[in-house]
């Protein structure tokens, strides 16, 4: 298996398990909050701080089954 | 690849599987390699996807690749987020995959591994995989609506009510019958119990280690709570050896069965990142990773099913529970199957993820064919045990007696031979003092997945591996009981805020404690009385279990039904309908005989009225007598709560009725609320690799 590969597997390990979520969230907040054409930038949550609303949002509903 | 050749292959796939089909179903007599029921499974559930799945989607459903899913529209990197389909996959199959697929079967190869095993294949390809895939569409199609807003919006609040009735309802039932799985496998097992408890704080280690020191190293938390976990199953030993350790986890079920309570309600008030997330990162793990070992070990070890294809018991006097073959064995094998409860993460969970439609076959169809593949490999586990052993095992000291002599020599008289030294010599390899009357289904499945495991990986830890078993099955049930408590506790904070809104906020102590305290008062209730009856209580609580899963998956076909009358594809409207009918035959026909069949194994009335009359002449021992009037109680409980899950089911589906025929006849219905067309984006991005 070559490097890249190994790479890309990990990728996906890390996405399954949650492990680069906060990665993700600071990806859609630049883009979504830090247009170029914007005059303000506001400043993203902490690592902690996000891990703590998306555990909590992440169980708010019916997530495991029988 | 060329056509004709790609013909071929599919033709010799159909050869194959059904040679493979046909040779497990036809054999009498002679052990049978489990490699057939691999082979027959694998070849069945390609054919399905291939042809009928693809089928679904491109002429039913009409899936549209260039139509933005609404984790595209909504996007906002926390809920809805458009991932790869593999992953979306994983996140799926794991919400799915719980004890269920494995405590199914288990209980139902009572009738010998054939029944169970073709109600598993068909049931899956052409019921719940269907199910699963239809809701995870229409639910795309919504804005990832959950079951219950569909079914209001699409057929009336007679259809959302009903929904939150029966997921409430089913809510209870299994967090009831999964505990009492536990407190059979823990009963007087120090070792089971220690490695069990000590899932609790390794969790409570890895919350804070991913809360507070590491803040959001999910896999670097894992790896250090896996490692933990397999050392709390080595180390059990030590404890079920040590003279006073092991007085400290040596319980009676009754004792367990007050801790898991205590537990639930703890687990219910706790913050999540506490205990529930990082126990569910666990159980993930260990689920997933155990899965394929066993399927390793199948593939390795190929064992011979020592089950007779058929047993006697199809006629309705099984030791494990009552019922004749038909309608029990398609109530007592749910998840595995079909299941209800799957609609509720094809709904309003999975499609915040997925990033195009064209996925939902591989993701709806596929994740349950994978799961209806772990059913079959839970039976192939019980049935490669000496069918003498597994009763021995499964059968309650109620049934077959609570003297050693006395069970081996009923259950040798069944045709099922086993002796004591034959029990005492496997507990002793498993670690045990005893396997005799550890029903519920674990314990068994537990055995022979350490057999197979052994014997593929080495005899000599066959303790430590049925262990190992025991804890895998363990922290998912216990992952469900915790998410289950605290989902019921939720919704019931929901119904409450509409007379105090006060109570529906979430974080208002007095709410919290009060609502979570009801909804474990109502599981504990059920596993207070399924621990107390002398029977062993999964012959009461397993069927109630299933006939509650089916109703819902009813309730969620009849929603898919209901759509495609409505939106003109009448002539499609089989694909869920047929399902559909089937499950309320087996539902109806099941309910019907738990309520009125005069035979006491199988009518809650009739063992009401037996027991009540036993009590009344003095026949009965003093312990049973002492507990009489409460299971007398009980039972009638379960016949009004049964009939009531059957008069729910038919109330939903005349209303299905209602809207399909109005719909037929031009008369207004409610309207679709699909949203509207939005073209993707994504379909040249890294997702769609």
């Amino acid at each position: 298996m070559t490097i890249p590969k190994l790479k890309y597997f990990w990728q996906i390990i890390r996405r399954l398990s949650g492990d680069d979520a906060y990665e993700v969230y600071l990806k859609n907040f630049h883009n979504e909050h830090c247009h170029h054409d914007s005059t303000e930038c506001s400043k993203p949550l902490s690592k902690g701080e996000f891990f703590k609303q998306w555990q909590d949002e992440k169980w708010q509903g019916i997530k495991r089954c029988c | 690849m060329d056509k004709t050749l790609k013909s071929g292959l599919w033709v010799l796939i159909a050869i194959l599987g059904a040679s493979a089909l046909g040779g497990i179903a036809i054999n009498r007599g002679e052990n049978i390699n489990a490699l057939w029921f691999i082979v027959a499974a694998l070849c069945i559930y390609s054919l399905a996807y291939r042809f009928y799945a693809a089928w679904i989607a491109a002429t039913v459903l009409a899936v549209d690749f260039t139509r933005a899913t609404p984790a595209e529209r909504l996007e906002n990197g926390r809920d809805f987020i458009p991932t790869h389909k593999w992953i979306v996959f994983g996140h799926h199959f794991a919400a799915i995959a719980g004890p269920g697929p494995l405590v199914g079967p288990t209980l139902a190869a009572q009738f010998g591994y054939l029944p169970g095993t073709l109600w598993i294949l068909v049931g899956a390809v052409l019921g719940g995989c269907v199910q699963d895939m239809v809701t995870l569409f229409l639910s795309t199609r919504r804005d990832a609506k959950s079951l219950g807003q569909m079914a209001k919006d699409e057929l009336g609040a007679l259809g959302g009510t009903a929904a939150l009735i029966a997921t409430f309802s089913i809510m209870i039932i299994l967090i009831a019958v999964l505990g009492l799985i536990v407190v059979n496998a823990m009963k007087h097992s120090p070792w089971a119990t220690f490695t069990v408890s000590a899932t609790i704080p390794i969790a409570m280690i890895v919350g804070v280690y991913m809360r507070y020191l590491r803040p959001g190293q999910v896999l670097e938390a894992s790896a250090i709570g896996v490692c933990l976990l397999l050392l709390s199953v080595v180390g059990g030993r030590n404890v079920a050896e040590h003279e006073t350790l092991r007085l400290l986890f040596d319980h009676e079920g009754l004792t367990l069965a007050w801790s898991i309570m205590i537990y639930g309600f703890a687990a219910a008030i706790l913050p999540v990142w506490l205990l529930l997330a990082p126990r569910d990162y666990l159980s993930t793990y260990i689920k997933i990773g155990t899965i394929t070992l066993l399927a390793v070990a199948i593939l390795l070890l190929q064992p011979s099913i020592k089950m007779p294809a058929i047993t006697e018991f199809i006629d309705g006097s099984g030791p494990i529970f009552g019922g004749k073959l038909f309608p029990f064995v398609f109530i007592t094998i749910a998840c595995g199957a079909i299941s209800g409860f799957h609609s509720l993460i094809s709904s309003g969970t999975t499609p915040k993820l997925l990033s195009n439609e064209r996925d939902i076959v591989m993701i709806g169809y596929g994740g349950m064919l994978l799961e209806s593949f772990v059913a079959i490999m839970a039976m192939i586990a019980a049935t490669v045990l000496d069918p003498g052993v597994y009763f021995a095992i499964n059968s309650s000291a109620g049934i077959v007696g609570s003297n050693t002599i006395d069970a081996v020599t009923k259950i040798s008289a069944w045709g099922y031979p086993v002796t004591v030294e034959q029990m005492q010599n496997l507990a002793q390899q498993m670690g045990e003092s005893t396997l005799f009357a550890r029903t519920g289904g674990a314990p068994s499945l537990a055995v022979g997945m350490a057999s197979i495991f052994g014997k593929a990986f080495g005899d000599g830890l066959l303790a430590i591996w049925y262990h190992f078993a025991i804890m895998f099955e363990a922290i998912f049930i216990l992952t469900t009981l915790d998410a289950g408590t605290r989902v019921g506790r939720f919704m019931l904070q929901d119904i409450l805020g509409n007379i105090w809104p006060k109570m529906g906020e979430t974080s208002w102590t007095p709410s919290v404690i009060f609502t979570s305290s009801i909804v474990v008062a109502g599981w504990g209730y059920f596993l207070y009385i399924g621990v107390i009856d002398p029977n062993g209580g999964v012959n009461i609580l397993w069927p109630l279990f299933g006939i509650a899963n089916q109703m819902l998956a009813a309730i969620a076909l009849s929603v898919g039904t209901g759509i495609l009358v409505k939106s003109g594809k009448l002539k499609y409207a089989g694909i869920t309908g047929l399902p559909l009918t089937w499950l309320v035959i087996i539902t109806s026909t099941a309910a019907w005989q738990k309520i009125t069949s005069p035979d006491i194994r199988i009518g809650f009335f009739s063992a009401a009225n037996d027991l009540a009359e036993k009590l009344a002449s003095g026949t009965l021992p003093a312990a049973k007598a002492s507990i009489a009037p409460q299971l007398i109680l009980n039972l009638q409980l379960d016949a009004w709560i049964t009939l009531f899950f059957v008069s729910l089911l038919w109330l939903i589906i005349i209303d299905m009725l209602r809207v399909c025929w109005r719909s037929i006849a031009g008369k207004p219905v409610l309207p679709s609320t699909e949203s509207k067309h939005m073209q993707s984006r994504l379909l040249d991005a890294w997702i769609r690799d």
